[in-house]
């Protein structure tokens, strides 16, 4: 009987490999210049509108500038910032939103897409009403609810309730409900792209799961607990920090619904940076601004680091 | 990572020898006839027969000064974006700015000194003081040419008046009647009897009208040394009308987060009874906002007894760039007397002024105030009396009042900052019942302090 077991032969792996001829040597090199050129236009657009811009900002915390005098003051801007009230408020207020927003726009969209997955006929007609609040440029989107929202008693939503008893709400101009209002825009105005990537990432889910679940006597709730939410687990995930990242640089609705009022109850962190530049100081003070953007960055990005340390091992 | 440190280390250096560069430009000895472009402002969104007459205005001075060759560009004020444009040079060498803001931007550099050349203009003494204050530096020298000033006023709503009971032609004259106008107006109609505004800096700027009004002031100035003066009874008074008409009265209506622009758009459309802004509003509210000028009318605002109360005073500067250099400067100078201050005194300039404004629809005769003095003004009003197209007998109880009334400028210490720190003060009370007014003013004079002192 022949020995089938090949021993292999180790020896090749002492000495490496001979150099490939000259020319196929050229031929790499410049299969590396090709690839280098057509990320050219990537990188020059990537350098000149993003990475300038960031060191740019880093500069200009420490100066005071109003771009035609400059001078530097060290770190006397993030001084400024971290002994200003206003910021502990914007940052009470964006976690505010922050939670607020995790709260309901966190399940919603999961819930809608596991029912929408149930129905099995105009699948895509539901998918694209799901979308369409995305459609809406954001602006208009908060603009059309601003005019809803108006709190006097023939105010849009104020209307509908009362014809059913509920009487008129303030709305954005009580300082206890301007920012749920904010969530409830900004859930309807987002909800529909996260359902879209539910809705696929559902379909990944097997099956024979969901029957063997079956079997077991599970009701549907069960099953989604046990089945469909350990197999989402990644997406949710994902998800997940991609909203923390956004709702902590919320800026469009506190800044077109209430410019952060009534009495600061709406402003966030990233609408104080616009006041800082551009409402108070008529661009006097971008040393403040790019010294809070910097302080938000870091924070963010220690927050995503910290996070994706300790959900290592949850995603499949 | 080097090549971003070292992009950012040439970035700071060469904003630094820009602003060593024009450090430099502000060198006299310029020979008068040598060729010059000036790039000057106009008004975005005219029509066509607005820019005609400005274009035929740019040829006879051309005529005048033939070195100098005039180039137009479309620009309107925009604070959010001055910095930027002006570093960036999109800016024309001569554009107007409002008074509130012109004394920041004097004290940040971003305008050019003119006070030599405007020194040497024939009228330059002419100017009213409280008028010219706001273009000034704090040595008194004029950096901006006021070119067109107003007073506060209390615009009404006739036919809300008339629905409501109350006689058009007799508009309040105190505070307390105008509470009761507010009163019956929200009983009798849908509006809202009075409001005001709260954002964008505005509720700062209009509580501290209300607080001349009552005999306050908002800072103290001694030389170099400011003190902020928000925590008063008289900014507590006004603070205390507003709370008692939210809340008591009910007459101020569900929307508490009016800026400049939205309050004129709920005014023009008949959900206002009253408010307060700028005497010259009615140009916004017309042509902007398609009001029916039968209903407008303005009336002075009330002023406590004593010698303190006044009207707080607005209006034009005209400012030359930073970036302009001495010949440039020279000619913007030019322009500015002919183009902006020659309709003030010339009768000739006045009626083609007028003349074109009055085919291009535009209002003609909306209440201002001299920039110069009473007479000359009265005189101006003569001029272009066939061409006033407003209903000036509506605005009577403002123009009847309106001269004898104090006029003070603005405070000048920091005064969008402090306007924006008031702004959650007056939303504070016209949104929580429960607000505790002398606590809001006490931190907000403390906030007030400490920026005046940084700044």
């Amino acid at each position: 009987m022949t020995d089938t077991l090949v021993k292999p032969d180790l020896s090749v792996l002492a000495t490496p490999p001979p150099a490939p001829p000259r020319r196929r040597r050229i031929f790499r090199w410049f299969r590396g210049i090709h690839t280098l050129v057509f990320l050219l236009p990537l990188l020059v657009s990537f350098i000149v509108f993003s990475w300038i811009p960031i060191g740019r900002a880093v500069v200009m915390s420490f100066q005071k500038t109003n771009l035609i005098t400059t001078q530097f003051v060290g770190i006397e801007n993030f001084e400024r910032v971290l002994s200003d009230p206003l910021l502990g408020t914007a940052v009470v207020n964006t976690l505010w939103f922050a939670l607020l927003a995790l709260l309901f726009g966190y399940p919603l969209p999961l819930i809608t897409a596991v029912l929408m997955s149930e129905v099995k006929r105009a699948k895509g007609l539901f998918s694209a009403l799901a979308y369409l609040p995305v459609v809406v440029p954001p602006v208009v989107a908060v603009l059309l609810w601003k005019f809803f929202y108006d709190a006097s008693p023939t105010g849009v939503f104020n209307e509908i309730l009362g014809y059913v008893g509920l009487g008129p709400f303030p709305w954005l101009q009580d300082a206890a409900s301007a920012m749920p209002a904010l969530v409830v825009e900004a859930t309807w105005a987002s909800a529909g792209g996260t359902i879209i990537i539910y809705l696929a990432a559902l379909t990944s889910v097997a099956p024979e799961l969901y029957d063997a679940a079956e079997v077991d006597g599970a009701s549907i709730w069960k099953k989604i607990w046990h089945v469909t939410l350990p197999q989402l687990r990644g997406v949710l995930l994902i998800t997940f920090i991609l909203q923390i990242i956004g709702t902590a640089q919320v800026f469009l609705e506190p800044y077109l619904f209430t410019g952060g009022g009534p009495a600061n109850s709406t402003i966030t962190v990233l609408l104080l940076i616009y006041q800082y530049a551009f409402q108070n100081s008529l661009g006097g003070d971008y040393g403040s601004a790019t010294a809070l953007s910097i302080m938000l960055a870091v924070v963010l990005g220690l927050l995503t680091a910290v996070y994706f340390r300790l959900t290592k091992g949850w995603s499949s | 990572m080097k090549s971003i440190r070292t992009a950012a280390a040439l970035t700071a250096v060469g904003a630094l020898a820009l602003g060593a560069l024009t450090a430099c430009a502000t060198e006299p000895a310029v020979d008068p006839n040598a060729p010059v472009t000036l790039k000057v402002a106009i008004d975005a969104g005219l029509e066509q027969g607005a820019i005609d007459a400005f274009d035929a205005r740019v040829d006879q001075f051309e005529d005048k000064y033939p070195n100098i060759s005039v180039e137009r560009q479309e620009y309107n004020w925009t604070g959010t974006t001055f910095a930027a444009e002006l570093a960036g040079g999109t800016i024309p060498d001569v554009f107007t700015v409002p008074f509130t803001d012109g004394r920041g931007l004097i004290e940040r550099g971003q305008l050019a000194d003119i006070s030599g050349i405007v020194a040497d203009l024939p009228y330059a003494e002419e100017f009213n003081p409280n008028v010219a204050l706001a273009g000034e530096d704090a040595e008194g020298n004029m950096w901006a040419v006021p070119i067109a000033a107003y007073g506060q006023g209390l615009h009404y709503n006739r036919a809300l008046f008339e629905a409501a009971g109350l006689d058009p032609d007799s508009p309040p004259t105190t505070w307390d009647e105008v509470r009761e106008a507010a009163k019956a107006i929200a009983d009798e109609t849908d509006a809202a009897g009075y409001a005001q505004m709260t954002s964008s800096n505005t509720g700062g700027w209009i509580l501290t009208t209300l607080d001349y009004a009552l005999g306050g002031r908002l800072e103290e100035v001694d030389g170099e040394e400011a003190t902020s003066t928000i925590d008063t009874p008289e900014v507590a008074e006004a603070l205390g009308l507003l709370h008692d008409m939210r809340w008591d009265d009910n007459s101020m209506g569900s929307n508490f987060l009016y800026d400049w622009g939205t309050i004129n758009q709920d005014f023009a459309a008949g959900r206002i009874g009253m408010y307060v802004s700028g005497g010259g509003n009615y140009g916004s509210l017309v042509t902007q906002n398609a009001m029916n000028p039968d209903d407008y009318g303005v009336t002075v605002l009330p002023l406590a007894d004593g010698g303190d109360a006044g009207v707080l005073g607005g209006g034009t500067l005209a400012a030359v760039s930073a970036k302009a250099d001495a010949a440039t400067q020279a000619a913007a100078v030019k322009w500015i007397d002919f183009y902006y201050i020659e309709k003030l005194t010339d009768k000739a300039a006045a009626q083609a002024d007028a003349k074109a404004l009055f085919d291009a629809d535009a209002p003609v005769g909306a209440p201002t105030l001299p920039v110069f003095d009473k007479a000359l003004y009265d005189e101006n009003l003569t001029w272009v009396d066939e061409y006033i197209n407003v209903p000036v007998e509506q605005m009577t109880p403002y123009t009847d009042n309106i001269f004898s009334q104090p006029l003070i400028p603005e405070p000048t210490k920091s005064t969008q900052e402090i306007y924006a720190l008031l702004d959650p003060v007056v939303q504070a009370v016209l949104t929580d019942k429960n607000a505790d007014i002398e606590k809001l003013l006490a931190e907000a004079q403390a906030s007030a302090q400490a920026i005046i002192d940084r700044g």
